[in-house]
């Protein structure tokens, strides 16, 4: 187990990088505490798998260095790292039993032949393949077959810590989460470094203590689940993370308030009072879920025009129109949709400011 | 579609008119195949003295050829050199092939240089090589000779057989090699940086990601190699014309002898007959042992 460190790791798979859209992976600081579960989340091509290949040595970075517990192991090769690291298809060795495979990792080690047997019989109770550990695994079904690809990983005693390149593409969803339940299983009682990458949200945000979003080769917020959701820190993660995502109006700031269409919408506290002063482009964001939607009569909020509506059964999705903007609201089932009156409430406490796509917050709040 | 289904188009029609449709396919393979086994079916059963003379002679030149020694200890030859080529030849092609660089202007340059025994005429190799292996001018032959080793493939049987399998060797390695390049390649990534991330040695690498998945192609490579080897010809034949003595007379050059040699055309087709049924067995032989190996794997 270690503290993995990054800095100013950055990857190009041009020979040359000379501007930055050359890099995968853009400059990078970050680090990943021992212990803890994260999850890399983020769009295909954004620099996920890259980033977890020169983690475990596959991939030698362009710039920058890899350091383990602080030491510098960027130059080491892939089997002097100590690492683990499970691939998004199946990878297995056709030839073995499903215990030869499970030791494979173990004899390359050398341990001794009783440490091998006891260890590969746990991982195999853990992972319900005890009884077919005889069987060759030729023959097995493909989510068989990646968890034995998850065993081979979990089966080491020494790992620095195992990264997870989208395991569970391949499996049926009604295992996936059966899986996915294991590896939080396995997270609490080994206290393991995970690492998972993914780009579906709700794998994410269940299985993670700690996710880390990118977006274009670079890391965009490191946070908890429910921060990822009520603050935002860049225009993208709003978008991504939530269904329907995050509602960003253009607008401009005078005093405490933002101002979109002549009407003026309070911001959060924590919104430094100077952020409209320089010329950067300026949004307005929040989520559809915190937005209210009142049809009383009273002249407050925003007035806006219903375009459509969409009944999930367990609540409602109503788009609707403010000026040329449109927002997306969600709504408990129970309430009556007319639309005479048709006005949107921006809770202060959830109106968040955007400047040129990151969130505007006083440096007071603890945040960089 | 759903009203056909169960209705009375399940039924099916019986229209003979489709076998029209077999006919072009039939009529080629018995020009390109059927026609020219039949007539030399036709050979090995009767006596032809001329076009208006011949006598029906049943399973007779079938019992002489079988009976005949000269053909028994080229069969010998011809099953040893077989069994020679595919025990060194798939063994180093695959060695070389593991060897070969994977990508880049290397592995472009690798490809050429292994294609070009291939591309080279089966009679200008056996030119090649009975100049390369001559004790006075060959380049093989005086090196060798300047080894201290009294060495002349014209003379020697040992030297004849020697070089016949080394040019062999050096003609079609290369196939081997690229058949088990091209399977090489086939192998995804993330085989090889699984087996980095469990610290494989690279010989474990090659036992348990590389060779497992060569099967198919090896197949094809035994079977190629046991097919031409066993019907060479040419570069024995230019090389040392079967000799010293019979040596390196192998079945191919004992069947051009009888049948364009001494003419006798009836034991000749007999004895074709009987080469091509041995070929056949064999093929079939490696094809079942193979696919059950592999079947024994996927168990």
């Amino acid at each position: 187990m270690a503290r993995i460190e990054l800095s100013r790791l950055a990857h190009s798979y041009e020979g040359r990088p000379t501007g930055e859209s050359d890099y995968a992976l853009k400059p990078t600081d970050h680090v990943w505490d021992d212990g803890v579960a994260y999850a890399l989340l983020g769009p295909s091509g954004c620099g996920k798998t890259t980033m977890l290949n020169i983690m475990s040595g596959l991939l030698r970075p362009t710039e920058g260095k890899v350091l383990f517990d602080g030491r510098d192991v960027t130059e080491l090769a892939t089997e002097e790292r100590n690492i683990a690291q499970v691939f998004q298809f199946p990878v297995v060795y056709d030839t073995m039993t499903v215990f030869d495979n499970l030791a494979f990792p173990l004899r390359n080690q050398k341990l001794p032949e009783m440490e091998i047997r006891n260890r590969v019989a746990e991982i195999a109770e853990m992972l319900d393949l005890a009884l077919c550990l005889e069987q060759r695994v030729g023959a097995l079904a493909s989510d068989a077959r990646q968890k034995i690809s998850l065993g081979r990983g979990l089966v080491r005693t020494d790992v620095a810590a195992i990264l997870f390149d989208e395991p569970l593409t391949v499996i049926d969803p009604h295992l996936k989460n059966s899986l996915r339940r294991k590896l939080e299983e396995v997270h609490r009682e080994s206290r393991l470094t995970l690492i998972y990458v993914t780009h579906d949200q709700t794998e994410a945000l269940t299985f993670a203590d700690r996710v880390v979003v990118m977006h274009g080769g670079e890391i965009v917020q490191v946070d908890t689940p429910q921060a990822l959701f009520e603050r935002p820190a860049h225009t993208f993660v709003g978008h991504f993370v939530g269904s329907p995502g995050m509602n960003f109006l253009e607008c401009e700031v005078d005093g405490d308030c933002a101002v979109v269409g002549g009407h003026r919408i309070r911001l959060a506290a924590d919104t430094p009072t100077d952020a409209g002063s320089t010329g950067a482009s300026l949004e307005l964001g929040i989520r559809p879920e915190f937005l209210e939607m009142v049809f009383d009569g009273r002249e407050h909020g925003v007035p806006a025009k219903i375009t459509r509506v969409d009944d999930l059964g367990s609540s409602k999705i109503v788009t609707a129109a403010v000026g040329a903007d449109t927002l997306t609201v969600r709504l408990a089932e129970e309430v009556v949709i007319s639309d005479e009156n048709c006005r949107l409430v921006f809770p202060p406490e959830h109106s968040l400011l955007y400047r040129n796509s990151r969130l505007c917050l006083k440096p007071t709040a603890g945040r960089p | 579609m759903s009203e056909t289904h169960g209705g009375p188009a399940m039924i099916k029609t019986e229209n003979n008119r489709a076998w029209f449709l077999v006919l072009p396919v039939f009529a080629l393979v018995a020009f390109s195949a059927i026609v020219p086994l039949m007539t030399v079916v036709n050979y090995s059963v009767q006596d032809i003295f001329g076009p208006e003379n011949r006598v029906f002679v049943g399973a007779e030149w079938y019992r002489e050829i079988l009976q005949d020694d000269r053909l028994r200890q080229a069969l010998l030859r011809q099953f040893v050199f077989s069994f020679a080529v595919l025990l060194i030849e798939i063994p180093l092609g695959i060695a070389v092939a593991l060897a070969m660089p994977r990508r880049g202007r290397w592995a472009s340059l690798t490809l050429v240089v292994l294609a070009l025994p291939l591309l080279i005429p089966w009679n200008v190799v056996g030119t090649i090589w009975q100049i390369f292996g001559r004790a006075d001018i060959g380049l093989g032959g005086v090196m060798v000779t300047a080894l201290g080793i009294d060495y002349n493939y014209a003379a020697n049987p040992f030297d004849a057989w020697a070089t016949v399998l080394v040019m062999d060797v050096w003609h079609w390695t290369s196939l081997v090699a690229l058949l088990c390049f091209s399977g090489l390649k086939a192998i995804p990534d993330a085989y090889y940086q699984a087996a980095r991330i469990d610290g494989a040695s690279n010989w474990a690498v090659s036992r348990y990601v590389q060779l497992p998945k060569l099967g198919n192609v090896l197949l094809i490579a035994v079977l190629l190699r046991f097919m031409d080897s066993f019907m060479i010809y040419s570069e024995p034949f230019v090389l040392t014309g079967g000799g010293p003595g019979n040596s390196t007379t192998f079945l191919s050059q004992t069947l051009a002898r009888l049948a364009v040699g001494q003419f006798d055309l009836g034991p000749a087709a007999a004895f074709s007959l009987i080469y091509f049924l041995i070929i056949l067995l064999f093929c079939w032989l490696f094809y079942t042992t193979m696919m059950q190996l592999g079947r024994g794997q996927q168990q």
